[in-house]
């Protein structure tokens, strides 16, 4: 079960949490697309610290544009950036 | 190299500075050694483990990929098991997904938070891989960092960035160059680099001098 399908607006929580993190920074608070359902995999946030990670977490990849990441993106308007993004780091909406 | 040598004969040893992290990362070997998590032998499996993998996989691969467009499929759908298909082993790789170039997409792989990257197929990343300035000018000016590595993608063609930032690691399947059609797929596979699998570069039709 995930909560989030292909093609759903998503946006990354701009939530801090100390430690061990695979969000990185310049996505939080950014909106773009559920791309793909990668699977489940234990927490790396949890194994981290020698946890068992588990229950495994849904990890997306996730679809931005470029042009909404950077204000001052000097590539193409079509150009896009892809990363994975484990759900709970996932909030529905986002502007189109 | 320091001239603070006391005594005047020339030393023919190679003298090597230990950088910190070497000293730390020497540090910790020997104490997981001493405490029993590790044993030297385990240690230098995986160092003959790891310098056993090299982009000529990932080349022999595309070559493949390129010449039966089957095997391509199943690369593209299943790339741990296309790998075995082939004699290799990746076991040790979390997720392995390849990404195809196309005339409207070129792809570019890096890992902003890290350097993950296909290390069970592909080996150790170069070390600008791993470096601070490719780590952040990747996914914010991934055009210009492509020009520096001497390649621009033609007008119109979308640039697809993929920051391995989880459990998948990348490798890009680059498009056969033109003029290559007479040739077999040992041949093709030295057109294929470390920077073509990476995205940073495309292959060209003849193989760069080694």
């Amino acid at each position: 079960m995930t909560e989030f399908a292909p093609g759903d607006r998503v946006r990354v929580r701009p939530a801090g949490k100390p430690g061990h993190v695979r969000t990185p920074g310049y996505l939080k608070g950014h909106s773009g697309w559920i791309e793909g359902v990668i699977g489940h995999f234990p927490s790396p946030e949890d194994l981290a610290y020698g946890l068992s990670g588990q229950p495994k977490r849904p990890l997306y990849r996730v679809g931005f544009r470029q042009a909404d990441l950077w204000e001052d993106y000097a590539g193409a308007t079509d150009d896009h950036l892809y990363a994975d993004v484990y759900e709970h780091w996932l909030e529905p909406g986002g502007k189109e | 190299m320091s001239d603070d040598n006391t005594h005047s004969h020339p030393h023919k040893e190679v003298q090597h500075e230990r950088s910190p992290y070497a000293s730390h990362v020497r540090a910790m070997e020997a104490l997981l050694v001493e405490k029993g998590v590790l044993t030297e032998p385990e240690i230098q499996d995986r160092i003959a483990y790891m310098e056993s993998r090299s982009p000529a996989n990932g080349a022999m691969l595309v070559a493949r990929a390129w010449t039966d467009p089957k095997f391509k499929q199943r690369l593209l759908s299943d790339a741990k098991s296309a790998a075995r298909e082939l004699g290799l082993d990746p076991t040790h790789e979390a997720e392995l997904i390849v990404v195809e170039n196309t005339p409207e997409v070129h792809n570019l792989i890096v890992c902003t938070l890290c350097s993950c990257y296909p290390r069970a197929v592909l080996g150790r990343p170069p070390d600008w891989y791993k470096s601070f300035e490719y780590r952040s000018r990747a996914v914010r000016e991934p055009r210009a960092v492509m020009r520096e590595f001497g390649f621009e993608p033609p007008e119109g063609v979308e640039v697809a960035v993929y920051d391995s930032t989880a459990d998948v690691r990348y490798m890009v399947l680059p498009m056969r160059p033109p003029g290559t059609e007479g040739m077999d797929e040992e041949d093709l596979a030295a057109l294929v680099t470390r920077d073509a699998l990476i995205g940073v570069s495309v292959p060209r039709p003849t193989a760069p001098a080694s």
